[in-house]
């Protein structure tokens, strides 16, 4: 399945990270009280644990598409994009 | 009455109104008479102003009490809003890229705009703004509620008419100020109202386990509860029946979010793809916030908090829980901005919520069929004025109807919206799909949905109809035929009414391509899906 990508969807593999968070609907991995973490069964604290996962991805996904040419609009220079994405905060 | 509560909740409402109207003034382009700046400040919000939005607009009041409620009723269900809060932003990264590249290049300002470019046809486009429009109107009158449940746990629980009144005031105010800064105006209130909620739930999941015997007192106290029901569905795990309806609830909800018009407008009002992105890893914060916040339900039930009983109504409203337990556990000056920061919290979203069905009703209703030459300035007062109406409208549902009725409502506007998913998500990536195959998806994914929700009875068996949006798979009829009889396992009604979507789209684009129908015709190119801020030749922003 590596047909080179159309041209109107810019496609990079890190994209499939975007995929790994789906796990938090699977229940029966997390449906159970133990072992519990100061008291809070299984179930609650791996769920609020499990945010972690959606931040890495997406995190993850933005550093690497982030030196990319994201956006090649007809006319501007390069330098006008590396500039504005450089003003991180 | 609680007075000292009272003084903070309205010393620190009164300190919003403030900023709401000098919100105008603030970032202001050259014109307010343009929807690009009163319906969207202006297309230039960047991470943090970004981040404030979407939070306060997503994480509304009435999330914040009613799913703590529901923990305090039904146990683990009531979770699915943390998985659905969790995988919605890897979910939405690269299609809201798209949309809002699209909506830059070409001026859109509503999932409907992007929709009549896409396809060029004024009835799809009719029916996905209309469909916004219905789904949106309940979500205000629900941030009512949650602002009403603040208020009478103050102490103004009056009977009547009279009891209604302070909520009528409070709206008066909101609707003042939005009709003058547009979505500057919660933007700016967003750092108010977050501010408090962060402090308010730091506060509380941490200072009250310490005083209530910890977590595994408070864990026990909440499976003592849930084993003296008699009700099978709850309990402090999730059981062999509701784990399918748990994961089609969060995926469903998940994909829903961002097709709400209001969701999109805080979107669209980011200055670039990049603000977008770090938001997709920040805005999770919410999301952990939301989940220990839920944890808070089972304080309330270690805590032995009651419901307060609505005067107006006279039945017990568990969406009182969460203000009566502050008000039970917290000193006064405290419990106060906790009501606040939920009070507070309620305005945002109604805010940006009438902001959003203005903007449709506007671009798509008054300019497509009422007065296709409007200018600008037109447009904005006509969205102005719009904003009006879905206010008071929302006024009127909470006065005049059983809260209950905008609960349901809202059950049925998140079904609802679900269905414009192929012609809004989908359309971002292909045109694959036929305008009337698109049609049709809806049609019957509306028709299916809201039949299936009527016939649902509530858990407790009280209300025939709109009960729960968890329908029974062995009730699952296609025609009278009953694939799965006889199976006690529950699933998400949008999620089903979402897959016949898909394949009667399916099928009607097939038949509709054989016969050469003609497709209508798109205005956007390939490279409108990708431009971003600082490039040469986007339009100006606010011009015509």
């Amino acid at each position: 399945m590596t047909r080179p990508a159309p041209p109107s969807i810019r496609w990079t593999n890190w994209n499939l990270l975007l995929l790994i968070p789906l796990f938090m609907l699977v229940t029966p991995i997390f449906n159970r009280s133990g072992p519990a973490l100061f008291g809070i069964p299984f179930f609650y604290w791996f769920q609020l644990a499990g945010v972690a996962s959606g931040v890495l991805a997406t995190s993850i996904v933005y550093v690497k598409t982030r030196t990319a040419p994201t956006a090649t609009p007809p006319g501007p220079e390069p330098d006008v994009d590396t500039l504005d994405e450089g003003a991180v905060r | 009455m609680r007075w000292t509560e009272l003084v903070v909740f309205v010393l620190l409402f009164g300190a919003v109104t403030v900023l709401g109207f000098v919100a105008a003034k603030w970032k202001a382009g050259g014109t307010l008479d343009h929807l690009d700046e009163w319906g969207l400040g202006g297309r230039k919000f960047g991470s943090w102003v970004t981040w404030f939005l979407i939070g306060g607009d997503v994480y509304t009041a009435y999330t914040f009490v009613a799913v703590p409620a529901l923990m305090f009723s039904a146990g683990a269900a009531g979770y699915f809003a943390l998985p659905y809060t969790v995988i919605v932003y890897p979910l939405v990264f690269m299609p809201l890229l798209r949309i809002w590249s699209v909506s830059r290049a070409r001026g859109y300002v509503t999932p409907a705009d992007f929709v009549r470019g896409r396809y060029g046809s004024s009835v799809l486009a009719l029916l996905i703004a209309l469909t916004g429009i219905v789904a949106t109107m309940p979500y205000i009158a629900l941030q009512l509620v949650g602002l009403e449940a603040v208020l009478r746990t103050l102490g103004l629980n009056g009977s009547g008419i009279v009891g209604h009144l302070p909520l009528l005031i409070a709206f008066v105010i909101l609707a003042g100020y939005t009709y003058q800064s547009g979505l500057r105006a919660p933007a700016l209130i967003a750092f108010v109202k977050d501010i408090l909620v962060y402090l308010v739930i730091i506060v509380a999941v941490v200072y009250l386990p310490i005083k209530l015997g910890g977590w595994s007192t408070i864990f026990g106290a909440a499976d003592a509860k849930f084993r003296a029901t008699p009700a099978p569905g709850d309990g402090l795990l999730l059981n062999a029946n509701n784990q399918l309806q748990y994961a089609t609830l969060a995926l469903g909800s998940a994909l829903a979010l961002f097709l709400y018009p209001h969701s999109l407008t805080g979107v669209l009002a980011s200055r670039g793809r990049n603000v977008i992105k770090r938001n997709m890893s920040a805005l999770p914060a919410y999301s952990f916030m939301l989940g220990m916040l839920a944890l808070l339900g089972f304080v309330a039930i270690a805590a032995k908090t009651t419901p307060l009983v609505n005067q107006a109504t006279g039945n017990p409203d568990t969406n009182t829980i969460i203000p009566n337990l502050f008000a039970q556990q917290f000193p006064a000056w405290f419990a106060g901005i906790a009501f606040a920061a939920i009070g507070i919290g309620a305005l945002v979203p109604a805010a940006i919520m009438s902001i959003a069905a203005a903007n449709l009703w506007t671009r798509n209703v008054y300019k497509e069929y009422l007065r296709k030459r409007a200018t600008p300035a037109e447009e904005a007062r006509q969205a102005k004025l719009a904003s009006l109406v879905v206010k008071f409208g929302a006024v009127a549902f909470v006065l005049f109807i059983d809260p209950q009725f905008s609960i349901d409502l809202q059950l049925i506007g998140t079904v609802m919206i679900l269905q414009t998913l192929p012609a809004v998500a989908i359309a971002l990536y292909t045109r694959w799909f036929h305008i009337w195959g698109l049609v049709a998806g809806w049609v019957v994914g509306m028709g299916w949905g809201m039949v299936m929700l009527y016939n649902i009875p509530s858990p407790d068996g009280k209300r025939a109809h709109f009960g729960t949006s968890a329908l029974k798979l062995g009730e699952l009829s296609l025609f009278g035929w009953h694939p799965f009889a006889g199976s006690p396992a529950q699933i998400y009604v949008g999620f089903l009414a979402l897959v016949a979507n898909l394949l009667v789209a399916v099928v009607v684009t097939v038949i509709a391509r054989r016969l050469r129908v003609f497709n209508g015709l798109d205005e956007t190119t390939v490279a409108d899906y990708h431009v971003d801020e600082g490039a040469k030749e986007l339009r100006p922003v606010a011009a015509h």
